[in-house]
């Protein structure tokens, strides 16, 4: 919905949020449900309200717990039945500088300063262990926004008696811990309240009346901050930008006016505001953002602009380049086709407000940001929080790379006449083992952002991911693969429990078997998940995981291997999956849920025959 | 503005904010009137009230405002 696109109205919002809320029940479909813990130090009426719009604009439908007043640690702390029975999917803790309950006074020696902010810090620590042991669950916690006075003028942030450098000193600590745990993440308050200008946010009135940490009207930037992170940590995130040329990217129209009189680099004021901007989708591209050109102009034109000496950006950078005259509704299908992803993962930035309709009309789910004027466009980019930073792994960095080798390799697979004979051409490695410590949060963002190749769609923290890998009930396999033209990272999930047939019901409509089998009486693998990235379809990786699945039963004395499949709007490719891989259907329901029967034949043949696995076990 | 233009504003920010049209706002109309207008939402209709009408509620107003009649006396004596 645009009015809660940033830039928004926050006035508009707070003032029409129960519209706004029913219109976003009534028009989507298809919501992730997500149950979230407000656990505050002040009040969260409002913070509540916003927030629910936000998340359900992102397609997430929030059930909420709310602590009662200033309750955060009290909630987590003592036996809570409500909050157990809650289950919380994550919790969020609403704590502000009222909530410091010691800052040191002028006469306080160095050891007295050091014990105060380590007994702050560790009132946190014990709750943030205390979470993670009982309730497994992603926590997000706003570090402390700077006070609206400074005792000792400038120097408040110098002396160890400043509340200013208590403050950066207690976020430190805060910063630590975020570092050295997954699944725990940092609302940046302090940075939020400075760049909405601290006297308004920290506007006495609202504390001193109703217990607001910040002022209402701020309540809307707060709220979205905290969703794009709810957003990015439940796999919701933008994955590729796809970037007009002409006045985007480079100031003039590269056809007209030429490469060598286009406004970039350092000789005008506008050349530079472009360069900036080069210089900031650049470095989107290192954190592992897809970067495409969809423009109308003709190819060597785009081409010519894009080695203008003076720009950062190289045609090397992009993906995909299209420069022509389609239309621009098109030309973003098929930036979305080939890089296998939907077209809700992609953002389009363009500086003509009429592409940018056509865009919003004909492909819906793609965002389309009203980008402002050349200087604006860094901003509203990155307060959109299209891209929110919640890991950055490996993989991220490397990922402009990975689809540049897909793209290479479909190309090549033009010049075989007999696909096997491509594949083999590959040269593919596999690995194929049992979750491994350094792969768990890629797995959990497998599971949370993988929708077309998902035979189940279960959406896992990487608590639970770790929970399965010490379980003995599971049987669990990632799966890696590499070839000629580069590393593709982890890029397959499987997660099966062992069990007995009698358990089958509980998973043919979408539920799971509860409870423990004695190891002894498992004969049937119930697979709860099989997920594979989209990026390596039809490279027979899917074969090579069922022959890791199919020994890893073997050698636990499991025959049969049960698949389950249930619809959703994004995963009709693997309707037939498990008939592909040799399993019965057993079960099929009015909604297209079905189970999937496979008795491992003792004279099983193992199906993949062009990856080179190694490291089974 | 006349004290009539004044209602007409309040009972569109009303209507809005507790997204019922049939609310109408008169002199004497209190928090006991609307049936969710309570603590919580009272925050929420101040501010959209300061919103439409340009203006602030400083505590001491917020504190003694007794019905909806004395916050337009507030409104009025703030917009001149």
């Amino acid at each position: 919905m645009q009015e809660l696109e940033y830039p928004f109205d926050s006035e508009y919002i707070l003032k029409k949020s129960k519209k706004i809320r029913r219109q976003l029940l009534e028009e989507g479909t298809g919501f992730l449900h997500k149950k979230i813990a407000v656990l505050g130090g002040s009040t969260t009426h409002d913070i509540i309200r916003v927030l629910e719009v936000f998340l359900l604009n992102q397609g997430i439908q929030p059930q909420f717990y709310e602590s009662e007043y200033a309750q955060y640690w009290q909630d987590v702390m003592f036996d809570n039945p409500e909050l157990e029975a809650f289950s919380p999917d994550l919790i969020f803790i609403h704590t502000s500088n009222r909530n410091i309950t010691a800052y040191p006074g002028m006469a306080a020696g160095e050891a007295q300063i050091e014990d105060m902010l380590a007994e702050q810090y560790e009132h946190f620590r014990i709750m943030w262990d205390r979470i993670a042991q009982k309730y497994h669950c992603p926590v997000i916690q706003n570090n402390f926004e700077y006070p609206f006075y400074r005792m000792l003028g400038n120097r408040d942030a110098v002396d160890e008696h400043g509340r200013i450098r208590f403050i950066n000193r207690l976020n430190e600590l805060f910063y630590g811990y975020a570092r050295e745990h997954q699944d725990f993440y940092i609302n940046d308050i302090n940075y939020m309240a400075s760049a909405y200008g601290l006297d308004r946010w920290a506007d006495p009135l609202y504390w001193h009346m109703y217990k607001y940490a910040l002022c209402m009207q701020a309540i809307p930037e707060f709220a979205y901050n905290v969703a794009n992170i709810i957003k990015a940590v439940f796999g919701k995130n933008k994955k590729a930008l796809v970037l007009d040329l002409d006045n985007t990217l480079w100031g003039g129209v590269v056809g007209d006016d030429g490469v060598e009189n286009l406004e970039i680099g350092q000789e005008t004021s506008m050349g530079q505001v472009y360069s900036e901007f080069q210089n900031y989708i650049k470095a989107l591209k290192d954190i592992g953002v897809m970067l495409n050109v969809d423009s109308k102009n003709e190819y060597d034109n785009a081409i010519a602009g894009l080695n203008h000496p003076d720009g950062s950006l190289r045609p090397d950078d992009f993906i995909i380049i299209k420069a022509n005259w389609e239309p621009k509704s098109r030309n973003i299908v098929e930036i979305a086709n080939e890089l296998n992803i939907m077209p809700d993962s992609l953002v389009f930035v363009d500086d003509n407000p009429a592409e940018r309709e056509i865009i919003k009309r004909q492909v819906s789910g793609v965002s389309v940001p009203e980008i402002g004027t050349p200087e604006q466009y860094i901003r509203v980019l990155d307060h959109s929080g299209f891209f929110e930073v919640v890991s950055l792994s490996e993989d991220d960095r490397k990922r402009n790379e990975m689809y540049k080798a897909n793209i290479q390799r479909q190309r090549q697979q033009q010049n075989f006449g007999d696909y096997r004979e491509y594949l083999l051409s590959l040269g593919m490695q596999g690995t194929i083992r049992a979750f491994e410590p350094m792969y768990m949060a890629r797995i959990a963002q497998l599971s949370n952002k993988s929708n077309q190749f998902n035979l189940t769609t279960r959406r896992y923290t990487q608590s639970d991911i770790e929970g399965f890998a010490a379980d003995e009930a599971y049987i669990t396999r990632y799966g890696k693969l590499e070839d000629k033209f580069g590393d593709n990272g982890v890029v397959s999930v499987v997660i099966g429990r062992k069990g007995t047939m009698a358990e089958t019901d509980a998973y043919r409509k979408g539920g799971a078997a509860q409870g423990r089998v004695p190891a002894e009486e498992c004969d049937v693998l119930h697979l709860e998940l099989w997920l594979m990235s989209c990026r390596v379809l039809k490279r027979d990786m899917e074969y090579a995981m069922m022959d890791s699945i199919v020994q890893a039963c073997r050698e636990c004395g499991i025959g049969t291997i049960m698949g389950y499949y249930y619809p959703t709007a994004k995963n009709a490719m693997v309707r037939e999956f498990y008939g592909l891989m040799g399993f019965a259907r057993v079960y099929e329901d009015e909604k297209g849920n079905s189970a999937w029967q496979f008795t491992i034949p003792d004279d099983y043949v193992c199906k993949n025959t062009v990856i080179a696995v190694n490291d089974i076990g | 503005m006349t004290r009539e233009e004044v209602f007409v504003k309040l009972n569109e920010v009303f209507q809005d904010v507790f997204d019922d049209e049939s609310i109408t706002v008169t002199e004497t109309t209190t928090a006991d009137d609307i049936e969710e207008w309570d603590s919580l939402e009272h925050i929420n209709l101040l501010a959209a009230v300061e919103q439409e009408f340009g203006m602030k509620f400083n505590m001491g107003q917020v504190v003694s405002m007794k019905n909806v009649g004395e916050m337009a006396d507030i409104i009025m004596s703030q917009i001149g």
